[in-house]
């Protein structure tokens, strides 16, 4: 008994070394956001006890380019994220409660569609946006966000729909019910968690999605990623304001994160590992 | 046939029909986004098609790709492209693998542990490249500088010396936690009685984890496989924003962006395009084929 108490012991403790190591990267940024330049650069490294400041998000957030990019984001994001339930919400329904024999083979090839490497298309992509006055524009980097992420959306939907009772619907439909009152009134309630952790899912990936993002925006349509990507040139060097600037960027979708892991499982694994 | 019956099997048809509606403004925009610029490439692929020289738009056949398969560059890419996928899905499901192990085996803060591991996945790449080539692997003040110090050792310059590995290591790091989620949620569905029976009939930890563990595990890991081929087949942020391409970091998926945003040639930025693709299907044949089989629909 004592020997199996020692090794949980053991294997407890190295479960929380190796979590704390992979968390390291972030917790030590985070740490760095509250020194001065100076601080943040010496060597060897300061741990906890520098001069504690808020300075460096005070200098980001002055700076207006960063709430340019989070409205960008939140638009982009939000846009494209709304855009691919529109879109995939009917989809699944069909999927789920009118399947017929080539449901399979549609869910496949709409998942096999992601298996299209963007730069397979990015030149024609970039010379019609060119052409449409679409590039540098928020609606045309969701729309392709979108058409990105649907797959993902209708698999995920599809197997939340496939818990809900058909009957329930089918009542619905006896009873008059318009198509819009079936999705709205009967299946959108039931649904909710589904819906809502599809959202969110998407809507994660769409913040982080860094190819179109970077590729098809400039000025007036660079989300975060953009803004981050700028780091890059010589002003990295600033590591205490990286670090802020980082941590701004990557908060919102990390807590949201937090909260649909458990979906996040489902969804991107297709409802195959729950 | 009485009534009921007809009413059932025209309801049927119509519902048919209208599922088919339901369905089609999710495949038309897939369609529209996927295979008409897919085609539009493949055309470009064949002309003389340059962006500072509008209006030449000359059928040169295969020229484009006797260019990129000359260019220099090509190779390397191709290369890169396959390292890079090969030691990113090697770290991140071997690591993943062993913390989920170790997560599984925890008695204190389970859930806290899930928070730790799972937050990498939700950085975005920009982010993290960044945070680790100047925070982490830079090398005159930089944390594993310092590391190498305490030891005794010379700093490493980690983008310098080794950039594809440099790259692989942090985008490892963020699909490392998606591996580690998803074998765990996989772990802990695996039947408690069935380890309990084996470990009553005498099986040692090694053959328990081998003969029963690993066999449960055998599609989650598929599915990791094919998730995060499609996602680190498309690498290019974490490229852009640390090396910013060249032979010894740049994948296909850069050599296509430095073709057409760098030097203006569509013709051979396109025939790098359809290499790209055709590469992606040659994996997604047999991964989508090999995971489609397990997937219940």
């Amino acid at each position: 008994m004592r020997a199996r108490n020692t090794s949980s012991i053991v294997v407890t403790a190295l479960a929380w070394c190796a979590a704390l190591t992979v968390a390291f990267p972030l917790l030590w940024a985070l740490l760095t956001s509250f020194k001065t330049e100076l601080e943040a650069a010496s060597f060897p490294p300061q741990f906890l006890r520098f001069a504690w400041t808020l300075d460096n998000y005070r200098v980001v957030m002055a700076d207006g380019d960063y709430f340019a990019s989070l409205r960008n984001s939140l638009v982009i994001a939000g846009g494209s994220s709304a855009l691919a339930l529109l879109l995939g919400v009917p989809a699944a329904w069909a999927m789920a409660f009118a399947p017929t024999a080539r449901t399979r083979g549609t869910l496949l090839w709409m998942l096999s569609t992601k298996m299209l490497p963007p730069v397979g298309v990015l030149i024609p992509v970039y010379l019609f946006y060119r052409d449409w006055g679409l590039l540098d524009s928020a609606f045309g980097v969701a729309l392709l966000l979108a058409a990105g992420n649907l797959p993902i959306a209708v698999w995920m939907l599809f197997s939340n729909f496939r818990d809900v009772p058909a009957e329930i619907l089918e009542a619905a439909r006896i009873d008059g019910a318009s198509m819009l009152q079936e999705l709205v009134i009967v299946l959108a309630p039931m649904a909710l968690p589904g819906l809502a952790s599809t959202f969110f899912l998407i809507f994660t990936l769409a913040w982080n999605e860094a190819f179109w993002t970077l590729n098809l925006t400039s000025v007036d349509a660079a989300p975060l990623t953009a803004f981050i990507a700028a780091f890059s040139s010589p002003q990295g060097l600033f590591w205490a304001r990286l670090s802020a600037a980082s941590m701004l960027s990557i908060a919102p979708v990390l807590v949201i994160g937090w909260f649909c892991q458990r979906q996040l499982v489902r969804g991107l694994t297709f409802g195959a590992v729950k | 046939m009485t009534a009921a019956a007809i009413s059932t099997g025209s309801g049927r048809t119509y519902l048919t029909l209208r599922a088919r509606l339901m369905i089609a403004p999710a495949v038309g925009l897939l369609l529209a986004i996927s295979i008409l610029p897919l085609t539009a490439t493949l055309w470009f692929s064949v002309i003389d098609y340059r962006l500072l020289t509008p209006g030449s738009s000359r059928f040169v056949g295969l020229a484009n790709y006797g260019r990129l398969f000359t260019d220099a560059a090509f190779l390397p890419a191709l290369l890169n492209s396959i390292i890079l996928v090969v030691l990113v899905l090697a770290i991140s499901i071997l690591g993943g693998l062993a913390l989920a192990l170790l997560i599984e085996g925890a008695k204190v803060g389970r859930g806290a542990l899930r928070l730790l591991v799972i937050s990498p996945f939700f950085v975005m790449p920009p982010v993290s490249a960044l945070l680790w080539k100047n925070l982490l692997m830079q090398p005159v003040a930089g944390f594993f500088a310092w590391i190498a110090a305490i030891f005794g050792m010379a700093p490493l310059d980690w983008f310098a010396r080794i950039p594809l590995v440099s790259i692989s290591i942090i985008v490892a790091w963020q699909w490392l936690p998606f591996a580690c989620l998803i074998l765990l949620t996989s772990l802990q569905s695996f039947d408690r009685e069935q380890r309990e029976a084996a470990q009553l009939d005498g099986a040692s930890a090694f053959a328990i984890f081998r003969h029963l563990v690993l066999p449960h595990l055998a599609r989650p890991i598929a599915i990791v496989v094919m998730m995060e081929t499609i996602f680190l087949l498309s690498l290019f942020a974490e490229i852009f924003v640390t090396t910013g391409g060249g032979p010894a970091s740049s994948n296909l998926a850069f050599l296509v962006y430095s073709e057409a945003m760098l030097r203006y040639d569509v013709g051979a930025a396109s025939a790098a395009g359809v290499v790209a693709v055709l590469f992606a299907n040659l994996l997604a044949f047999f991964l989508v084929r090999a995971v489609g089989r397990s997937l219940d629909v």
